[in-house]
């Protein structure tokens, strides 16, 4: 559990547009990493390709190694899926699988990998239910739809979801981005406990809540439309928010830019 | 020295206008072009259901009507039933959706998932579009000179089925085609980011949240190859008598009992033909409302 990862100049495409240019960066384990940046600088793309996810856009396709303890994920050898199954991802908005009940959701992952057990798999829903903090708020339905949560709620159900596969890493894209400010105080906590057994990347377009969460801080950035996104500064956190090396990063988090 | 004062003169001249007599005349004049063509619409259907259930309602109503065939009735004799149509029809609908749903589903699915816009999809997609354009009778045709004149099969209710078949496919290919595309893409990534493969992803995943529509797409099918003429009139026997086999043997069903009878001039024809097309419309309707139950059963809820 909770493995490092080392990106070594990763070049992402989408077809012939060159989207990231050049990333190399390190997040060491049990660590939350925040990437910032811009909208269009690439950082989702840049998070989308650390468990493959970016090659599911048709036509997009990377160059370069990311080392998961040391392995390439890309080395030729490598199924896709495998790497998926050892590093989860939570998206941007909640999505909750509609035909299966909150229990379903949750082992979803395990049960499509052939996992029959029905006693094991409500020991696992537990588990990850308690890991999200939703345990006490769905125990007593879990045969229901889990549609029927709120936004925050299936959210939390989403990281339930990852976390019930128990990978290496967990990647969160924006993942508060849809929720209300209490539902984000919620998640923001979760990562803060997850932290203790998971790698955790995450995604924000919101400055207070990369101060807020992560250790270290990457800011990315681009010259200008059509121009790759660039890794511009990764720092401690602490540094990146009260003293950062680049310009471009001072402009970004104090608001002057564009 | 009284300065006379309009206590009802408004404050202020309004901000707002009327609706002015133009524009009402011409929403008048659009409503009532709308709800007159929607009576005009909807007429000729009223008056055919009117004019089926008046002159054939009778007949259905007796228990014999569903129990028995024409076998060894005259065409001068009163009674028997259309059991042997009823079987025909419904065992040449049920063989043709066994063939044709798992086809045309597969088809969406390489259209949707695997296909995108490459070239074999659009040429998929054109050659569905054409099918879906052929007559029912040069898919009889079709059919008649592939396996009857080629290769040499008999006449059967089998043969009929591949005919329907073809009819079937493109408008399930369809239906579950664009409920396909409407599955959000965050649920196959969902399912991708937990290491679920591809195949699988589209078999308990998107599949089960389209199932729904796709129901009620395939009963909404069947009830229309159901009441197919052509195929039965080119490529199998009319016969009164009930029979099971498929592959051999002449095989009665609804349409073609309708255009057999049709031919007996009397009051004995008209009672079979009427009485048969309240049938097929009966079943057609319990197909349907079957398809709109089982979307229901198994659509996606909330609570």
């Amino acid at each position: 559990m909770a493995k490092r990862i080392d990106v070594k100049d990763l070049n992402l495409f989408y077809g012939k547009f060159h989207a990231v240019d050049g990333v190399s960066l390190a997040v060491p384990p049990r660590n939350v990493t925040a990437f910032i940046g811009p909208s269009g600088c690439g950082k989702s793309t840049v998070l989308r390709s650390l468990n493959r996810m970016h090659e599911v856009i048709p036509g997009a396709r990377a160059e370069g190694k990311v080392l998961l303890d040391g392995e390439d994920i890309y080395a030729s050898t490598v199924d896709p899926v495998s790497v998926r199954r050892t590093i989860g991802m939570v998206f941007q908005r909640p999505n909750p699988f509609p035909t299966m009940s909150i229990r379903d959701n949750v082992v979803a992952g395990l049960k499509l990998a052939g996992e029959r057990s029905g006693k094991k798999l409500d020991e696992v829903a537990e588990q990850a239910l308690r890991g999200a903090n939703l345990w006490a708020e769905v125990k007593d339905r879990l045969n229901r739809p889990g549609g029927g949560l709120s936004g925050g709620q299936q959210q939390r159900l989403c990281i339930a979801r990852a976390i019930a596969v128990q990978p290496d890493v967990l990647l969160m894209d924006e993942p508060c981005s849809a929720l209300d400010p209490i539902s984000t105080l919620a998640i923001e906590d979760l990562i803060q406990e997850l932290k203790k057994d998971y790698t955790i990347v995450i995604v924000t377009h919101n400055m207070q809540q990369a101060a807020r969460v992560s250790d270290q801080t990457a800011f990315f950035n681009l010259a200008g439309v059509g121009q790759p996104g660039r890794l511009i500064e990764l720092d401690d956190t602490e540094r990146i928010f009260s003293n950062p090396t680049q310009k471009a990063t001072e402009d970004y988090i104090s608001g002057r830019f564009g | 020295m009284s300065t006379a004062t309009d206590l009802n003169r408004p404050a202020a001249p309004p901000a707002f206008q009327e609706i002015n007599a133009s524009r009402r005349f011409k929403n008048r004049l659009a409503t009532i072009l709308v709800a007159g063509t929607f009576v005009l619409a909807l007429a000729p259907l009223v008056w055919l259901l009117i004019t089926v259930i008046a002159k054939g309602f009778q007949y259905v109503l007796n228990a014999d009507w569903w129990q028995k065939s024409l076998a060894g009735l005259t065409s001068r004799q009163f009674g028997g039933g259309v059991y042997h149509a009823i079987v025909g029809t419904l065992l040449q609908g049920l063989i043709c959706a066994v063939i044709a749903v798992p086809i045309a589903v597969m088809v969406a699915v390489y259209l949707v998932e695997y296909g995108k816009r490459s070239r074999l999809a659009k040429a998929v997609t054109f050659t569905v579009d054409i099918l879906s354009g052929v007559p029912s009778i040069v898919a009889a045709l079709f059919i008649y000179a592939l396996c009857i004149t080629t290769l040499g099969m008999p006449r059967s209710a089998f043969a009929v089925s591949l005919a329907l078949v073809l009819l079937m496919i493109p408008v399930v290919v369809r239906t579950t085609e664009e409920l396909l595309k409407i599955v959000p893409d965050e649920l196959r990534e969902a399912a991708y980011a937990l290491g679920v493969p591809k195949w699988k992803t589209i078999v308990k995943i998107v599949i089960p949240t389209a199932m729904s529509g796709i129901i009620t797409g395939i009963t909404l099918a069947i009830a229309r190859v159901m009441g197919e003429t052509a195929p039965v009139l080119v490529l199998v026997g009319y016969t009164t008598f009930i029979n099971y086999d498929p592959f051999g043997g002449s095989m009665a069903s609804l349409p073609l009992l309708m255009t057999s009878e049709r031919l007996t001039t009397n009051e004995v024809g008209e009672a079979r033909v009427w009485g048969a097309a309240v049938t097929l419309i009966l079943i057609i309707t319990v197909f349907n409302l079957l398809g709109s139950l089982i979307s229901r059963l198994t659509s996606l809820k909330t609570k």
